[in-house]
């Protein structure tokens, strides 16, 4: 079932004017409940915009979002509980920071969401686990926290509205690749403990095969492709025309075959690749 | 929102008037707004503001741009000659209670209108023309005969180069924090007075706080590449004074005759308000000699 759908959603910069920018173009997806959806494009592709459309902090110039089978766009007092059900985190979301200390600003959007008491105490709490803040870091001030653990806080601010739909603009930017891995780890873990669908916008292709259920392409502010990872992957000549690549571990398989080894393509994280060489050594897959 | 405010905004278009030197379009500028409030007869302003009309057509600026900065002031403009019409003593034209409007009133809220218009159009076609480099490195170059008594000149212009760079950037971040609040559920727009203003601070705290980062990684950048201060530092782009900068500062020089001859009577009314006034009552009369 679609949590969220859009149709024909269009955004452009500056209409009518000879700088006019289709920054999106006529753009019909669907997020299904509980599924990780990727986004992946080229910079500029329309990604960002997709994100803050979803969760109506910009209008559409044409087409609509909608939420449950609702018009988000159709009730102006209705956008407020609309962002409560659509948690986007912007990139860089350290930046927002800015109450005293790292469990008030937490809170701040569960408090403007109305929780109280227990119940905000114990959104807090389980959004910060969720995120992976330590309990002792929750009475420091935020910006004593090291860049890592910023980033966690301003997630775990969005974690604690509770939201039905958790949209991520690109993470892991700037993070190292243990960080990298780790914050993918907690996304998924975070997905599987809630059942929330999870919209994660993303430059990584190795997050990308790890994690997602199905992967959205956007080129020039359209739908490339909007199908499951394995499919999406499994057309490296399609991703390489839109700028895009294939993970490294599934380009090493492309070549493996041009080179005649009998190997299957459909290689996307360094596990799957350690199955298919045993595979192809005879010593039978799997760890 | 935010992004509406122009100025400071350079419009890239081919024409004379962006190609005469900076240093010479500041001095015009400033020239042509002098005059703009020196002219006191009707035909004198008339000339100021052809002369301001005939620049800003010239700049091959769009006029729509040039009205976006008129409205951001309209208000301004109508509240000083509408203030300016009930100050004027002469003939009466309307009463009602101690508030009069005067022909000579009148003449004054008019005269104010389009100074005010003259000055916004003509400060407008610098920035337009010019960008925010040239601009501080004409402003610098003008200003170094201050070195002498220990100005610094070179730091000064280097803070504005700076300043005007970041309007921008901080405009553009402010945009994208209340962006990720509003995410949060922040409410910017509804309540009270108090509430409002209690509103700004998820927006202002992270702000602030990224102006200092920028300005941490901004003069570490600049240490990096063995920034130091104006002596001995050269420019890519030297200005030079050409003909056409000699030619407009003719035509300027000549708008300006033109208004102090057709402002004469003015001019005169002032000297002889000069000549004829009793210098004598400054000085105090215990040093005046007692005859």
């Amino acid at each position: 079932m679609a949590v969220i759908e859009t149709r024909g959603l269009s955004l452009t910069y500056g209409k009518g004017s000879p700088m006019e920018i289709h920054a999106l173009k006529n753009c019909n997806i669907t997020v299904e409940a509980g599924e990780l959806l990727c986004v992946i494009g080229h910079t500029g592709s329309g990604k960002s915009t997709l994100a803050q459309l979803l969760n109506g902090l910009i209008k559409p110039t044409e087409g609509t979002v909608l939420l449950d089978g609702e018009d988000i766009f159709a009730n102006k007092k209705r956008l407020r509980e609309v962002r409560f059900a659509v948690g986007l985190v912007f990139q860089y979301p350290e930046h927002q920071l800015f109450e005293e200390t790292v469990y008030k600003d937490i809170a701040f959007g569960a408090k403007n969401k109305g929780l109280q008491g227990d119940e905000l105490d114990s959104a807090v709490r389980r959004a910060a686990e969720f995120a992976g803040l330590r309990q002792e870091l929750l009475d420091k001030s935020p910006f004593e926290l090291s860049g890592g653990e910023k980033r966690r806080a301003a997630i775990a601010g969005v974690m604690a509205m509770e939201p039905r739909v958790l949209i991520l603009d690109e993470p892991t930017a700037g993070l190292d690749p243990r960080g990298r891995e780790q914050m993918i780890d907690r996304i998924m873990h975070y997905r599987d403990k809630t059942g929330c669908s999870v919209v994660l916008v993303s430059h990584t292709m190795e997050d990308v095969a790890r994690c997602a259920d199905r992967v959205l392409v956007l080129e020039k502010g359209e739908v490339a492709r909007l199908a499951p990872t394995q499919a999406v992957f499994a057309d490296a000549e399609a991703l390489e025309r839109m700028g895009l690549r294939v993970p490294q571990i599934t380009s090493v398989f492309l070549e493996l075959k041009r080179l005649g080894y009998d190997v299957s393509t459909a290689v996307h994280t360094p596990q799957q690749g350690y199955n298919e060489i045993m595979r192809i050594l005879g010593k039978g897959g799997g760890m | 929102m935010l992004g509406d405010i122009t100025i400071g905004q350079y419009y890239p278009a081919k024409s004379v008037v962006h190609r005469i030197d900076p240093r010479v379009k500041i001095l015009l500028m400033l020239a042509l707004i002098v005059i703009a409030f020196v002219a006191q007869s009707v035909p004198a302003a008339l000339l100021v503001t052809v002369a301001t009309f005939v620049s800003i057509i010239m700049t091959r600026v769009p006029l729509r741009m040039y009205f976006k900065n008129l409205k951001a002031i309209w208000f301004l403009v109508l509240l000083t000659s509408v203030l300016n019409m009930f100050y004027f003593k002469g003939q009466v034209l309307w009463q009602w209670g101690p508030l009069s409007v005067t022909y000579e009133g009148i003449r004054q809220s008019c005269f104010v209108a389009q100074r005010l218009v003259c000055l916004i159009l003509l400060s407008s076609a610098l920035t337009f023309t010019a960008t925010p480099t040239e601009l501080t490195g004409a402003i610098e170059s003008l200003l170094s005969p201050l070195k002498i008594f220990g100005v610094k000149v070179h730091e000064l212009a280097m803070l504005m180069t700076i300043a005007l760079r970041f309007v921008p950037t901080l405009l553009e971040e402010s945009e994208k924090i209340m962006s990720a609040q509003k995410a949060r559920g922040a409410d910017l727009e509804s309540g009270g007075l108090l509430a409002r203003v209690k509103a700004l601070i998820p927006i202002l705290v992270p702000l602030i706080v990224s102006a200092f980062r920028r300005a941490y990684d901004l003069a570490l950048a600049m240490e990096c590449r063995c920034y130091t201060d104006g002596k001995g530092r050269t420019r890519l782009n030297e200005m030079k004074l050409r003909f056409r900068d000699f030619a407009a500062l003719l035509v300027v020089a000549a708008v300006c005759v033109g208004v102090v001859m057709l402002n004469r009577t003015a001019w005169q009314d002032v000297l002889a308000d000069i000549m004829a006034f009793d210098y004598l009552s400054l000085v105090p009369e215990a040093l005046i000699p007692k005859a």
